[in-house]
């Protein structure tokens, strides 16, 4: 645990910030939501809100994989600062989440995935948020999970770039194992690139779907 | 007759990595069920279509 995370807690006790969930929702959810494990790979756009959204509903353990750095390029759509410019995005984003909700554990590697390390990362995870950016290593991650992972369940990302309408975005089981969000079609392109809202309407779409598969 | 993604054609002893280049597809950007079993990306160029298997490819887009 980082210091910030024991200063958070110093802050705000757990009975606190379990009472302020909202009470209209059974008391069940918030201990099925607390029991919970969750991966989520990328920590891009989609991930870093997923991650956000998970950890304000209270999922109980985030495992948060992604090897690369803060850029000045990701401040149009990813929950970054700019004095967090150049740090792991693992690191960045446990500093917000710590502040968010500091009693959900948060477990970080700052690595490539590849189809060598996946079983080793992620077959413990019942459920694994894909969020990476380039189409391969989706492909990738996705096909290895359902291959290497028999139990998980895989909520992937496919298809927000651009500002068209969101509506177009939804989630689908595509495979048993598989949901897929997104409007399955546009890619990131020269003259269509990727911005916040379509974005984080794809991360909200992935982060709900998490939910339904732990209340399943 | 082979269906692949909700359509019945007639694909039956073709080899899956040719068809899915013929079909436009980038094979390192898709995801291949065939039969509710996942397909190994080093098994794609192996794998001849069979008549009556049931095929859906899912395209990955760039973004996130």
């Amino acid at each position: 645990m980082t210091e910030m995370q024991k200063r958070m807690q110093e802050l705000i006790s757990r009975e606190e910030l379990d009472r302020a969930f909202d009470a209209r929702f059974p008391k069940e959810m918030q201990e099925k939501l607390r029991a919970a494990k969750v991966a989520v790979a990328g920590l891009g756009g989609l991930g870093s809100n997923i991650a956000v959204m998970l950890a304000r509903s209270g999922i109980g353990k985030l495992l948060l994989v992604d090897f690369d750095v803060v850029d000045v390029t990701n401040l149009n759509r990813q929950m970054y600062f700019i004095p967090q410019l150049g740090k792991p995005k693992t690191e960045a984003l446990t500093e917000l989440l710590v502040q968010i909700n500091p009693y959900t554990e948060y477990e970080t590697v700052c690595t490539k995935v590849t189809p060598e390390n996946v079983k080793e990362l992620f077959s413990e995870y019942p459920i694994v948020c894909e969020a990476f950016d380039k189409p391969d290593q989706k492909a990738m991650l996705v096909r290895e999970l359902l291959t290497q992972c028999p139990k998980t369940t895989v909520v992937s990302g496919n298809g927000m770039a651009g500002y068209a309408d969101t509506n177009e975005i939804r989630t689908q089981q595509m495979m048993q194992r598989l949901y897929v969000c997104g409007d399955r079609s546009t890619g990131a392109s020269e003259g269509n690139g990727l911005i916040a809202p379509r974005v984080a309407a794809c991360a909200a779409h992935e982060a709900n779907k998490v939910l339904q598969v732990i209340m399943e | 007759m082979v269906r692949i993604n909700g359509e019945e054609k007639n694909l039956a002893g073709k080899n899956l990595l040719e068809y899915l280049k013929e079909a436009g597809f980038k094979p390192e950007q898709v995801v291949v069920e065939r039969n509710l079993e996942i397909v190994p990306k080093d098994q794609m160029g192996s794998i001849m279509i069979q008549d009556e298997d049931a095929i859906e490819v899912l395209r990955f887009v760039g973004g996130g």
